[in-house]
Formats: C-alpha cells, sequence, structure tokens
C-alpha cells in the first residue's frame, strides 16, 4: 500500500484546442487563441482580447434537461469531466457512489448566468428570474453538477483562492482520496467572457489594454502589460496508485508535492511567499531542485509580479538553471482554469518528451531565466513544477512526476 | 411583461401548452419521451424534481397571468394533475 496519488484521465477546454488532442496538437505548435472578444460587444471595453474556446456546441454534447440550469463554464465542465473519465476508461455505475468525489476551484462562478438573470430582474421584474440563479451562478455549481450528473456521493468541495485555486484543488482532492477516497474528480473550468465578468476582471487592473493579439500578454517581457483573460480550463481524474495500478488504468503522471504559502501585507518588507511555496512542494515531493526538468510559470505579465516569480525560480535553481516555459501565452489566464490546464500540459510533456513553448515573448534582460521561446524543446520530462498565483497573496506549486 | 400573456378567455391549458413549457424551463431527460402517455406519470418519474417544477410553475404563471400557490404546485404529482390545477384557475371568472 502506497501513499501515492496519481492522474489517470484529462478533459480538457483550452482557447487554442477544444479537447486533449486539438489542444495538445495547437500547444505543441505554438498556437495561439487569443483573438478580438466575440462573446459580446466588447468595443466599449479598455480590454478587448480574449482565450474564447472554439466550437463548443453544448447542445449536442449535453442533454437538454441541463441547459436551463447551467452556465457555460459548468457546460464545459461537464463535457470535460465526460472526456476525462472516458480518457480515464472509468464508467461512474460501476463505482460504489461514496467512492467517487468531486474537488473543483472557482474563481469567479456563472457571471453570464448571474448576468442574464439580473437583467431579467431589472427589467422585467422577479417573476422572470430563473428558479436556478438560485444554484447556477455560484462557485461551487461545477462540483455539484458533476457530482449530481455522475452519482458521486464521497467528499465533495470547491476551492476558491484565484488563479492558485486550480493547484489547491489538486491538493485537497490529493487528500482525500489519502484519506480514503477511491477516486476524485479534480481540476478546474472558469468562463466569464461577458460584460459582468469582464468589468469584474478589469478592476484588478492588470488586464492587458493592447489590441494586437500577439503583443498583448508578453511575461517576463519588457513590454509587458498586464495579462489577457481566457475561459476554459482542464478536468483531472485522481486516483490511488494503488487503485489505478489495480484496475490496469494508464497513469499520466504522480502528483507527488505541493506547497502553499500567502504572501504578507504589502508594505510589510517581508519576502513573497511564492519561493517558500516551491520549496515545500519539492520538499514533499522529495525532489532537489536538480530533479525538475521543466517550470510552467504563473507568468502574470504585471513587471513587479515577474520580477518576483524570476527571482523564486533564480533563488531555488540558479541562475538559468532550469527550463521555464508559459504555453498560457497561448491560451490567456484561465483564472481557476489555468494551473489544472498547465498540470494537464505538464503530464502531455511528460509523455510526448517535448516541453511546450511561450509564444511571442522575448526575454526582458532583467531575468536570468532559461525560458523556452517560440519553439517547443525536445526534452525528457520525469519531474515537472507547476506555479500558480492567485490575487490577493495566494501562492501555490505542484510537482507532477512521472510514474514507471 | 403584457407581450407574454396570452389570452385566457379562449384558452384551456393542454398537455400540449405542458410540454412545451416543461421544454422550455427544463428540457427533457434522456430517455423519457414526452410525447408518449405521460399524463399520469409522476414529475420525478420524468426526470423533473421540484426546482424543475418549481421553475415551470413560475413560466404558467407568467405566460397565463395567474398565480398558483406552492401547495398546488407541489401536490400535482403528474401532468394531468397539473393540468387540472391550472385550469381551476383559468376559468375563475376575472
Amino acid at each position: 500500500m502506497t501513499n501515492s496519488v496519481v492522474v489517470t484521465g484529462l478533459g480538457v477546454a483550452a482557447p487554442n484546442g477544444l479537447g486533449t488532442h486539438d489542444f495538445w496538437a495547437a500547444t505543441r505548435s505554438g498556437k495561439s487563441g487569443i483573438a478580438r472578444v466575440t462573446r459580446f460587444d466588447a468595443s466599449s471595453y479598455p480590454a478587448q482580447l480574449a482565450g474564447e474556446v472554439p466550437g463548443f456546441v453544448a447542445e449536442d454534447l449535453l442533454p437538454s434537461r441541463l441547459l436551463p440550469q447551467t452556465d457555460r463554464m459548468t457546460r464545459l465542465a461537464l463535457v470535460a469531466t465526460d472526456w476525462a473519465l472516458a480518457d480515464a476508461g472509468v464508467t461512474p455505475e460501476d463505482l460504489d457512489a461514496f467512492d467517487m468525489g468531486v474537488v473543483t476551484a472557482s474563481s469567479s462562478g456563472g457571471f453570464e448566468f448571474g448576468q442574464g438573470e439580473l437583467q431579467k430582474l431589472w427589467r422585467q421584474g422577479s417573476r422572470y428570474v430563473s428558479a436556478y440563479q438560485s444554484f447556477a451562478w455560484f462557485y461551487a455549481v461545477n462540483s455539484g453538477q458533476i457530482s449530481i450528473r455522475n452519482g458521486m456521493k464521497g467528499p465533495s468541495g470547491v476551492i476558491v483562492s484565484d488563479q492558485a485555486g486550480g493547484l489547491d484543488a489538486v491538493a485537497q482532492a490529493r487528500r482525500q482520496i489519502r484519506r480514503g477516497t477511491q477516486l476524485i474528480v479534480s481540476g478546474a473550468i472558469d468562463a466569464s467572457v461577458c460584460p459582468w465578468g469582464w468589468v469584474a476582471q478589469l478592476t484588478s487592473g492588470r488586464l492587458s489594454t493592447s489590441h494586437e493579439p500577439s503583443r498583448a500578454y508578453l511575461p517576463f517581457d519588457a513590454d509587458a502589460a498586464g495579462h489577457v483573460a481566457g475561459e476554459g480550463g482542464a478536468i483531472l481524474i485522481m486516483e490511488s496508485a494503488d487503485a489505478a495500478r489495480a484496475r490496469g488504468a494508464k497513469i499520466y503522471g504522480e502528483i507527488s508535492g505541493y506547497g502553499a504559502t500567502i504572501d504578507a501585507k504589502p508594505g510589510s518588507g517581508r519576502e513573497p511567499g511564492l519561493r517558500k511555496a516551491v520549496e515545500l512542494a519539492l520538499a514533499e515531493a522529495g525532489a532537489e531542485p536538480g530533479d525538475v526538468d521543466v517550470v510552467f510559470a504563473d507568468a502574470a505579465a504585471v513587471p513587479e509580479l515577474d520580477r518576483i516569480e524570476a527571482e523564486a525560480i533564480t533563488a531555488v535553481f540558479g541562475p538559468r538553471g532550469v527550463p521555464v516555459t508559459a504555453p498560457k501565452t497561448m491560451t490567456g489566464r484561465l483564472y481557476s482554469g489555468s494551473a489544472p490546464l498547465d498540470l494537464a500540459a505538464a503530464l502531455l510533456a511528460m509523455e510526448e518528451g517535448l516541453i511546450p513553448p511561450t509564444v511571442n515573448v522575448e526575454l526582458s534582460s532583467e531575468y536570468d531565466l532559461d525560458l523556452v521561446g517560440s519553439q517547443p524543446r525536445a526534452a525528457e520530462v520525469r519531474t515537472a513544477l507547476v506555479l500558480a498565483r492567485g490575487h490577493g497573496g495566494f501562492n501555490s506549486a505542484v510537482v507532477v512526476r512521472a510514474v514507471d | 411583461m403584457e407581450r407574454e400573456k396570452t389570452d385566457v378567455a379562449t384558452k384551456e391549458f393542454t398537455l400540449h401548452d405542458l410540454k412545451r413549457i416543461l421544454l422550455a424551463g427544463a428540457g427533457a431527460e434522456e430517455g423519457v419521451d414526452l410525447d408518449g402517455d405521460i399524463l399520469d406519470v409522476p414529475f420525478k418519474a420524468l426526470g423533473y424534481e421540484s426546482l424543475a417544477l418549481l421553475e415551470t410553475g413560475s413560466l404558467i404563471e407568467r405566460e397565463y397571468d395567474i398565480s398558483l400557490d406552492d401547495d398546488a404546485l407541489t401536490d400535482a404529482d403528474t401532468p394531468r394533475a397539473l393540468i387540472a390545477v391550472v385550469n381551476t384557475h383559468l376559468t375563475v371568472p376575472a
């Protein structure tokens, strides 16, 4: 009996590809999904670019019973879960309902659904607000709907810590598996490319106002000026290694280390917590910095945050000590969906022996990073580190490792 | 608000109307044929739980400009019962 927790299934909905195959084909070749917003008229807003998931027709993929009660993010999450379970070779009906749980992250909830109901409330009155507004907008809705659709009654919940939540959910899923639950559906999908979501995101002051898709999101570049927001993410099927092996499942990799910290109050003069999160994750994984084959950066593209991240990586791995990549330059930042998508990319990088590129970025001379540029890099990837930071000082790091 | 109101004086609430409103407000469960003989099939067996019925009741109230009390909705557990309740309201003189 080991304590090991592994990933056995992936379901991806990304701006540069719907489905794991399309996402990876685009990502390995540097194809971006960032373009002008099409889901609403963004011409009056400062930020006008987004990473939108292409070609998703919920009506073709979900029963009509679910459509009136779901936001776009929940529809994407339900379909990604179907794909992830199929990828893992898991048929939920074959397992005990209490041996399966759902732990996802969320950063905004179903904003588009909520916006529609608030507009009805304002224009037509309370009788016109859908009964489904009672849950369709809220943070835990993806976990709830995945749980109901698949009959999963084990430990479940939602983690809300902005972009870091995508890793925090995976860590919570791992805890629940170690406590004895056989399988947890984890990861995250966010999607709030709608006027209400857009205005909320603009308040961070971190959205790029560039109108040029190839110049709008440039982490670690001297021209970094904020990020492009996107929608989507990835759903992961997590199981104990013993259970996965017992059923002969394909194993993508092990979630072998996790660390999370909170930054001190601004102005305290204390070092930001990202480096400590990395060290905690490596220590728990029993990994030395030299074991890590690639770092998937948080890549905020806000100069101060880029500097903090570059310094943390350099402090742990040494100057140009480890390849660093940010495939999210092709998707935009997906809030809670970003880090699970990076985990998926890390696992696919292991499978293929290829580190995906960071597009459009010219590395600033200020940073001593071995940034993987616009071309993918062939490399044996056995251990990868994924970083994610959430607004408000959340820092999380996860180490994933290949399993023999 | 007014444009969705139906002329109640000449209209009876039928199974056809109920199916249309169920589909609009709650969709249809996989494997359930609403075109079959469903008049006496409990809503639960058709895949509609209390929230779906709340939404359905709300859509009926708006379209027919009537007010259904919560008990009437929860007690009407089949299409036949719900249709009867709605028609009771429609025949009450204004």
